[in-house]
């Protein structure tokens, strides 16, 4: 079953001492920095096209359409300098993708920061990693010393005159400074919230400068097309989404943990991946990506994990963040859960996510302990209308994803709550579930 | 020249084709074609922030609509685009009415006993787009309450909609970013920093601009509501401006000041000492009823005919003897200014006429011969490539123009030049490069910087505006150097004085050497002009300054003043200008406070505040600003009335009974059409500091002080800027000062001792607010700028 794996930014991380840069070089790292900078950067802007690499932190944007955008010339916005901005801000619950890879391989991610500001003309990158990642800060920041002192970073980058300062960046833990605006604020010294778009990054950004910004899983991808070109990258994954991606699989398997392979995977694979539901108890729902991808449920099965396969049914790719739920767990509940994240990471700035998830909180509270209405369903379901699509940022679209999805697919359960019974359920009632063993 | 055609997109609003400005705000489109969108956090001049989300409508682009509602408070227009407001939009108004319930989930809905109620754009808009009734039954988000987040402001956190029209006002108008968002989610809050609170000159506007009722003065604060309140539209009497502003009355009492809507001068702002220094109206200082001295000395309270009687005796005897001086004041209306300086030529038969309440010369006058004829306006400056300041502190002495060219500064990177002594906030604010001078030394500063260089460059753009501050007076030659600057770079100069009345007593004659029309008292033609108007005889030697006036009184060489809102203590001299008072034989005060002016004269005749008068202030620009009075009856006349009946007690008619016949009379007289020529005088000596424990003496008066006009407003006066003694460290170190430590600034008359704080003044320089609490200078040391003085730790 191996086969279906393809560990390619998951490639190093069993080696011994993978965050090291002597790893690193032993196992072919920094050689696609090298041929990168013998090239022209229009040729890697045009090689990232040809790849039909996709952002990897949620909206899959086509990542080398994103640095054509970057002005060029000695003209207006193209004459001011170029940022290139990593968004290490990983935060979206169930998202465990970049972290690790900071933690295992942060020289990929290293290598490239300097291809992508080789090829976009940046001569400052900034990676802004989340405030709670301690530990994958201090790796980070070893591994730039490292690819520093190695002449990797710096000026005259191995003597092709190309400069680049790479500044690691911890943030102070809030969800929204993973909205690119809003981190592009922080990163500024400012409050971390959402600017006005247009203008959009690409064209004033970081100090209102050209900037590129990219989740960390997009730019460790960059070394490996370079080396190994963009027809090897698109044997992986589908037309429209090609490449690998690493699936986060957590919650009730047997096995969880990060499962590189090629686009397109159904959870279906993943789960005997993972060994199967855990202790044999079956399968509820799930999130294809973290919690503001609209859940899905065991009819979901085989619903192809690409950015195409996901939308097509109803939901999100996201960032692969596969959470599974057995059926010992209350979808109110976990609904309400996800809710107090969203309700508790609302910056404030727009009307509908600061007040709607103020309400929404409160409303499936009291269900879930049991003092729910008739009317709160659809007044959950209106709050959600008033705040999806009317909020400033896609936070606040986000948090109406497991609310309408679990009213979409559980409904019942929800109507059940008025009837003054409390959601989480006591061992008594548990005992009456029939538990069969996961799909074959 | 040709203008260039302003690019026009056509959209469709409502099925309405319409042509607006390309990169016009959706919202304003609207808003002419009369379709209001709901909206909190949108206000035409600030940057649009999109944060309420209250105006979302449905927009459709190139045939495909977008796929969410848009804010229309962001959105520009652009050609092809079909808007949908909440008028032929379901989703629109599904989204309106979405956030309005939202918004109003938290609020305390408390508009019974909230200031804003009944001219809340929130209660307004709950009602237009809100629902009946709430579907909300949890807990609402609870604040301690209110929230000082000034001495003037307070915060209401609970009624906040977190639109961000304060933050961004004080952040990107007024510069003061002293409050800000905190928190976040929903508890999100404005808020300030721990021991910094909201000391803005400008705190009041966001008072005003606020859609709910969370932010509220300590002044106004439940005090009235709105549908009991008399509006008025008045002008503001705080300085030459002449900023629209309105007036709320009630049962007879001034009960707040908003910031009128004037586009050509304040567009939407009042500084604080606008809106809320108005208290005097009703202060125990007030004089209400005429006051005669009696045989014990003291002042009683007479009746009109009894005090007109005995004012026009003392002073028809006072010209029969050594004649009468008169001296207007600067806080005038041209009316009442114009009533001036007729009485001074019919009544009392002299050019011995000023208005200068404050350090003159000479030389300054001939300045303001040249200044006759405004060219400079509010919008000149704010489109002008560079501006140089010269005698002034634009954010403390003329707040509205300090905020104009802050957003010149912003908007399109206007260079901005200050002669000073050290980087004061609104040196700081406007970006200014300042040029650095010693007191007294300005004068050869500028010429020296006149031969080339920067400044010139910079004020050589076409455009460019060089503003004159009525302090250049206090440097000898420093009028010369900037006709020559201006002459040199082609800029254009315009004087801002610091009070409202200054520009137009200068325009109506109230000076010893101009008539009505800037006419020159020693031109035949133009003397020969008025005395036909006025059916008198006229001298063709110009008369005295106000210095000149009272030393005269001093020394007898008057024997009656009739003086009208002049503070001695502003003056020069104010131990020269008090021997004057104290000595002239008659002296007839035309006041509305108590002063020591009154405390000496042997009639007082009541005049009227604004709030009971009809009139104009002319402003810097030359705007003619009138206004009528907000207050009925109060028992009070303006000032040309006054001496209207004066003069007929005086056998003189005067035909100023009422502002519109003061300014008929004058308006029949119709403008000078000579030209004058510039000071040419030469720079003073520079004072030195020669000794040990010596330093010149730098110092000018702070927006919020002790005016006479500030009275009974400590809320206000709890926003002043603390009066510190400034010196660089080194001077400081020479001087043995030390930071937060206490220090001495002497002369033989006196010493003012204050808390010192390290600035970047020239060497040997010592600065000090002229008139603020504990430091007094004029009346305390007898000396003002360019002094030099004695300074000690302690």
């Amino acid at each position: 079953m191996s086969d279906i794996l393809t560990p390619v930014l998951t490639s190093r991380w069993a080696q011994e001492n993978s965050w090291t840069l002597e790893t690193y070089e032993r196992t072919g790292g920094y050689r696609a920095m090298r041929t990168a900078l013998a090239g022209h950067p229009d040729q890697l802007i045009q090689l990232c096209k040809d790849s039909g690499l996709r952002g990897r932190g949620g909206a899959g944007f086509p990542t080398g359409m994103k640095w054509s955008f970057i002005p060029q010339g000695g003209e207006g916005a193209g004459a001011k300098p170029k940022y290139l901005v990593i968004n290490a801000d990983e935060g979206e619950p169930g998202t465990c993708k970049d972290i690790p890879t900071m933690m295992a391989d942060p020289h990929s991610l290293i290598e490239g920061c300097i291809i992508t500001s080789y090829a976009i003309r940046a001569n400052f990158c900034a990676i802004y990693v989340r405030g709670e990642a301690l530990h994958p800060i201090r790796r980070l920041r070893a591994a730039v010393a490292e690819a520093y002192a190695q002449g990797y970073l710096g000026t005259d980058i191995l003597g092709t005159g190309f400069d680049l300062e790479i500044v690691v960046h911890a943030g102070a833990g809030a969800y929204i400074c993973g909205e690119e605006t809003a981190l592009l604020d922080s990163l500024e010294g400012r409050r971390g919230q959402p600017r006005l778009k247009p203008p959009f990054p690409a064209t004033a950004g970081l100090y209102a400068s050209p900037t590129v910004v990219n989740n960390v899983e997009t730019i460790a991808s960059v070394p490996y097309i370079v080396a190994g070109g963009a027809e090897w990258f698109r044997t992986m994954g589908s037309e429209k989404s090609p490449g690998p991606k690493i699936y986060s699989v957590s919650g009730h398997v047997e096995r969880p943990g990060q499962y590189e392979a090629p686009m397109g995977i159904t959870l279906r694979t993943l789960l005997e991946l993972a060994g199967g539901m855990k202790d044999g108890i079956p399968l509820k729902f799930w999130t294809p990506g973290g919690s503001s991808t609209p859940m899905f449920t065991a009819e979901h099965l085989d619903v192809p994990l690409d950015f195409e396969g996901a939308a097509g049914a109803g939901s999100m790719l996201g960032t692969t963040a596969v959470q599974v739920f057995n059926e010992t767990v209350s979808v109110p509940w976990a609904v309400m859960k996800w809710t107090e994240f969203y309700k508790h990471e609302s910056c404030g700035k727009c009307t509908p996510c600061r007040e709607g998830t103020y309400w929404l909180v409160q409303i499936l509270e009291r269900m879930v302990h049991g003092e729910g209405t008739e009317s709160d369903v659809e007044t959950l379901l209106d709050v959600c209308d008033n705040i999806l699509g009317r909020s400033f940022c896609a936070l606040g679209d986000g948090a109406t994803s497991p609310i309408t999805s679990g009213i979409k697919y559980f409904r019942q359960e929800f109507l059940d709550l008025i009837a003054e019974q409390p959601a989480v359920a006591r061992p008594e009632q548990l005992a009456d579930v029939e538990l069969t063993g996961a799909p074959a | 020249m040709t203008t260039t055609e302003t690019e026009t997109v056509t959209l469709t609003i409502d099925g309405i084709e319409v042509t607006a400005p390309k990169g016009e705000i959706l919202i304003r489109t609207c808003e002419r074609l009369g379709i209001i969108v709901p909206r909190f956090c949108d206000h035409p001049l600030l940057e649009p922030a999109g944060a309420c989300r209250q105006c979302l409508v449905e927009v459709e682009m190139g045939g495909r609509p977008m796929p969410k509602p848009q804010a229309s408070c962001t959105m520009t227009v652009a050609d092809g685009m079909v808007v949908k407001t909440q008028h032929t939009s379901p989703v629109a108004d599904k989204a309106q009415q979405g956030v309005m319930e939202l918004l109003l989930i938290n609020h305390p809905l408390d508009c019974p006993i909230c200031d804003k109620g009944g001219e809340c754009p929130l209660q307004n808009q709950a009602m237009s787009t809100g629902r009946t009734d709430s579907r909300f039954v949890e807990t609402k988000r609870t604040f301690p309450k209110p929230l000082p987040i000034s001495s003037q402001v307070l915060l209401d956190r609970e009624r906040c909609v977190l639109c961000q029209r304060c933050t961004r006002f004080s952040d990107e108008i007024a510069g003061d970013p002293f409050i800000d968002l905190l928190e976040r989610g929903a508890n999100q809050q404005i808020g300030t920093a721990e021991d910094k609170p909201f000391q803005s000159y400008f705190s009041g506007n966001t008072i005003q601009i606020c859609p709910v009722g969370a932010l509220t003065s300590a002044a106004y604060r439940f005090r009235s509501r709105p549908f009991d309140l008399k509006s008025t539209p008045s002008v503001c009497e705080h300085c030459s401006s002449g900023c629209a502003s309105r007036t709320d009355t009630r049962r007879g009492q001034v009960m707040r000041k908003l910031a009128g809507n004037d586009p050509e001068v304040n567009e939407e702002w009042l500084c604080d000492k606008g809106r809320f220094a108005f208290r005097y109206l009703g202060a125990k200082q007030r004089i209400t009823r005429p006051l005669l001295r009696d045989e014990s000395g003291q002042l009683v309270e007479v009746s009109w005919t009894e005090a007109l009687r005995v004012a026009a005796e003392g002073l028809l005897a006072a010209r029969g003897n050594r004649g009468i001086g008169v001296l207007a004041g600067g806080r005038l209306t041209r009316e009442d200014a114009y009533a001036y300086a007729k009485f001074a030529r019919v009544a009392a038969g002299t050019h011995d006429v000023d208005f200068r309440a404050r350090p003159h010369s000479a030389e300054e006058l001939a300045f303001l011969q040249t200044q006759l004829t405004p060219t400079v306006t509010f919008a000149a400056v704010e489109a002008a490539p560079s501006v140089l300041t010269v005698g002034m502190d634009l954010e403390e002495e003329s707040g509205i123009l300090f905020l104009r060219v802050r957003k010149a500064v912003r908007k399109h990177g206007q260079r901005v030049f200050t002669l000073g002594q050290w980087s004061t906030p609104g040196v700081e604010k406007t970006h200014a490069t300042l040029i650095k001078s010693v007191p007294g030394a300005e004068a050869s500063v500028l010429r020296e910087l006149s031969v080339g260089g920067e400044l010139v460059d910079a004020l050589s753009a076409t455009g460019s505006v060089i503003l004159v501050g009525d302090r250049a007076a206090e440097v000898p030659g420093l009028h010369s150097a900037v006709a020559e600057l201006a002459t040199r770079t082609g800029a254009q100069v315009a004087w801002v004085p610091r009070r409202a009345g200054d520009r137009g007593a200068l325009e109506v004659g109230a000076v010893p050497t101009l008539l009505p029309g800037g006419r020159p008292v020693t031109d035949a033609a133009a003397r020969a002009e008025v005395e036909r108007a006025w059916g008198v005889t006229l001298s063709a030697e110009p008369g005295r300054s106000t210095d000149e006036i009272l030393a005269a009184a001093a020394s007898g060489a008057l024997s009656g003043l009739v003086v009208g809102g002049v503070d001695p203590h502003d003056l020069a001299d104010p131990a020269a200008a008090l021997a004057g008072l104290a000595n002239v034989g008659f002296l007839v005060s035309l006041e509305i406070m108590t002063s020591a002016v009154t405390e000496l004269a042997d009639v007082v005749l009541p005049v009227a505040p604004d709030a009971h008068r009809a009139g104009t202030y002319v402003n810097w620009e030359g705007r003619h600003r009138p206004f009528a009075p907000s207050l009925d009856g109060g028992g009070v006349l303006p000032d040309c009335r006054v001496l209207d009946t004066l003069a007929v007690e005086m056998d003189v008619d005067l035909f100023t009974q009422t502002p519109s016949a003061a300014a008929g009379d004058l308006d029949r007289l119709g403008p000078y059409t000579g030209t004058f020529t510039a000071p040419t005088e030469r720079p003073g000596s520079t004072p030195r500091p020669a000794q040990v424990g010596s330093a010149v003496l730098a110092t000018w008066r702070q927006l919020l002080d002790d005016g006479a006009l500030q009275v009974d407003e400590p809320a206000l006066a709890g926003t002043a800027r603390a009066p510190r003694v400034r010196a660089n460290a080194a001077t400081a170190e020479r001087l043995g000062l030390t930071e937060g430590g206490q220090a001495s600034v002497a002369t033989d008359r006196g010493a003012i001792t204050l808390p010192v704080e390290l600035a970047d003044l020239p060497d040997g320089v010592v600065w000090l607010p002229a008139h603020s609490p504990g430091s007094q200078v004029r009346s305390t040391l007898g000396v003002g700028h360019g002094a030099l003085v004695r300074v000690t730790a302690g």
